[in-house]
């Protein structure tokens, strides 16, 4: 099911905890898990619940509880902007709007090439240096004006 | 981005942004000392907590609690696996100075939380990390390795028998697992849902064990608490409000950014090292201490100084210290309307009250921001909130009732405004330009 790079992640993030709390690491494996995948399948959250010796449905349940987890496919590049109040005092909602503009997808849609997936997010903790977006969960992108916004999309190849 | 500012900086002092977070930059700064001092001498755990308790350090999350107070509840002798837990799970609109602690000072932390364990008996101790600050993630498991490599933390510190074996855990998006019990759930590996208190932690904690938890600069302050004495920190301070602390400003000034200032200096000072209000404009309000902290008019917070009890005199929460500034390009209808959505957004469902009253909250400001407002709706919200504060298992529910219940009192007329006119007080391409962002190419 998963890379023997992954599961070698997995191990790692289960020495962290005591023996017998292996359940501790659903939310790093869950995360090992998109990254490979892309997102989270049923059949990938089960494959990890079993790895852990948990029931299924407390993997689920973290899968589900935690937004950054994407139960549903994702484009290659997903687009995380952040438009809560301090992000959007310093243009947080204008950049979602020129993004929607570029891409020609709303919040929570994908381009039809399947490239690019747009979502609104909530706070980053980065509000110093709004406009602020993170792709695909992993890099965060700061002061996201136009030219900036333009520089990104060019770099998603 | 750096610190951008300091008054007698004490935590982000001699920082060289990405250059010198690592061990030997921390050691040669005299990173590590007051953990080697305290295990070479043997220091009592009672001299160590009452260090701090001189200090008055209060917590530096939101809530403000007295550090060397609540160190002081943890059952010491209690047999078996204790915990320290630190809290950088910072999700709290506004606040983003956890995340440059992490960066640029990663091992003051760790130092901070093996002295805190050390005073607490603790031999185990996780980093809750907000999942979306992914470098700084790295970052700090980066620098635990070279902690561990060190012999700073793992088994026979220092050879001096103290074991404590520290680690980083990630969150995946969640803000109520800043809350710490929510936390330890999520430490647990299940959703993250406050517990009921008491138990508090210190008795039934992470994995049922006796357990604390603090913010990040919290245990970031215990090494140079440590290093300077408790009462030339506290003295730094002002009396009830040791310490400096870092400020995250964020929204309409020229720049934006995290300052560490003595706690007791005026808002005045604050805003003119962040160069002043943006385009020169007026100040309208400012909320002080993230989103959850009741707003506060121009007016009232001109006159206040940045500490725990000025603020609080000024009728809001010092908080984490992340202070959200507006000028008068701001509708506080939308401003509100954006924060509503996020707590309902937020909430974690667990409770009725907040579960359904985030939601009636957001609905009835976000039709009032379009114009379809009632006149009843100030009294329906009034209603609404009052029936979600105190009545849920966390402080979500309150930090949710806060902001409409200052918007709405401070602002009302805003409000009535648009509930009578169906539109905004202040006109759109106003709140556009007040944004700053670069005007979109036709």
């Amino acid at each position: 099911m998963f890379s023997a790079e992954t599961l070698q992640k997995f191990a790692r993030e289960v020495a962290k905890y005591p023996a017998d709390q292996k359940q501790s690491a659903s939310m790093a494996c869950l995360a090992h898990a998109q990254e490979e995948k892309g997102w989270l399948a049923p059949e990938s959250i089960e494959a990890v619940a079993n790895y852990l010796g948990m029931p299924p449905i407390a993997a689920y349940e973290v899968a589900s509880f935690y937004n950054m987890y994407d139960l549903k496919p994702v484009g290659k590049y997903k687009i995380t902007v952040c438009t809560n109040l301090p992000c959007a005092l310093s243009g947080g909602y204008h950049a979602g709007e020129y993004l929607q503009h570029k891409l020609g997808v709303g919040y929570g849609e994908t381009t039809p090439d399947g490239k690019f997936t747009l979502k609104e997010g909530e706070c980053m903790g980065a509000c110093g240096d709004a406009p602020v977006f993170i792709v695909n969960n992993r890099s965060m992108c700061s002061h996201m004006h136009p030219e900036q916004i333009d520089k990104l999309l060019e770099e998603c190849k | 981005m750096a610190m951008l500012g300091s008054i007698n900086g004490v935590l982000m002092e001699g920082l060289d942004g990405d250059n010198s977070w690592s061990l030997k930059d921390y050691v040669a700064r005299g990173g590590y000392a007051q953990l080697k001092r305290i295990l070479d001498s043997k220091m009592t755990q009672e001299d160590v907590i009452s260090e701090v308790k001189k200090s008055v350090l209060r917590g530096r999350g939101g809530a403000g609690f007295p550090t060397g107070l609540k160190w002081s509840f943890m059952p010491r002798s209690f047999p078996g696996d204790k915990y320290v837990v630190c809290n950088t799970d910072e999700g709290e609109p506004g606040t983003f100075k956890d995340r440059d602690i992490m960066r640029y000072n990663p091992h003051a932390v760790i130092e901070g939380m093996a002295i805190a364990a050390y005073a607490m008996g603790a031999n185990r101790g996780y980093n809750y990390v907000h999942g979306e600050v992914w470098l700084e993630y790295k970052r700090f498991e980066e620098a635990l390795d070279q902690a561990r490599a060190a012999g700073f933390i793992g088994q026979n510190i220092l050879g001096s028998g103290f074991n404590f074996e520290l680690f980083a855990h990630h969150g995946y998006g969640a803000y109520i697992c800043g809350e710490e019990t929510a936390l330890l759930e999520s430490i647990e590996g299940k959703k993250g849902q406050p517990r009921f208190k008491p138990p508090f932690p210190a008795s039934f904690g992470l994995y049922g064990k006796p357990t604390t938890i603090n913010n990040t600069e919290t245990f970031a302050s215990i090494p140079f608490i440590l290093k300077m004495g408790g009462e030339e920190f506290l003295n730094l301070g002002k009396p009830n409000n040791g310490g400096t602390k870092l400020f995250s400003v964020s929204g309409h000034v020229n720049r934006p950014g995290n300052y560490e200032i003595p706690l007791g200096t005026p808002f005045a000072t604050l805003l003119e090292m962040c160069g002043g209000m943006r385009g020169g404009r007026k100040l309208k309000a400012v909320i002080p201490g993230g989103s959850s902290a009741p707003v506060m008019p121009a007016d009232v917070i001109m006159d206040c100084t940045m500490d725990y009890d000025s603020i609080s005199k000024g009728g809001s929460m010092l908080g984490s210290g992340a202070v959200i500034v507006m000028d008068e390009t701001v509708c506080m209808v939308k401003a509100l309307d954006r924060l509503s959505f996020f707590y309902h957004e937020e909430s974690c469902g667990q409770c009725t009250p907040c579960r359904e009253g985030t939601a009636w909250m957001y609905k009835v400001v976000h039709r009032i921001e379009n114009g379809l407002g009632k006149p009843e709706d100030l009294d329906l919200l009034n209603s609404v909130l009052g029936n979600i504060a105190g009545r849920t298992i966390c402080a979500l529910g309150d930090a949710a009732a806060f902001p409409v219940q200052s918007f709405i009192k401070h602002f009302g007329k805003e409000f009535e405004y648009h509930i009578e006119h169906k539109t905004c007080l202040v006109p759109k391409d106003v709140q556009w330009a007040g944004s700053g962002f670069h005007k979109i190419p036709a």
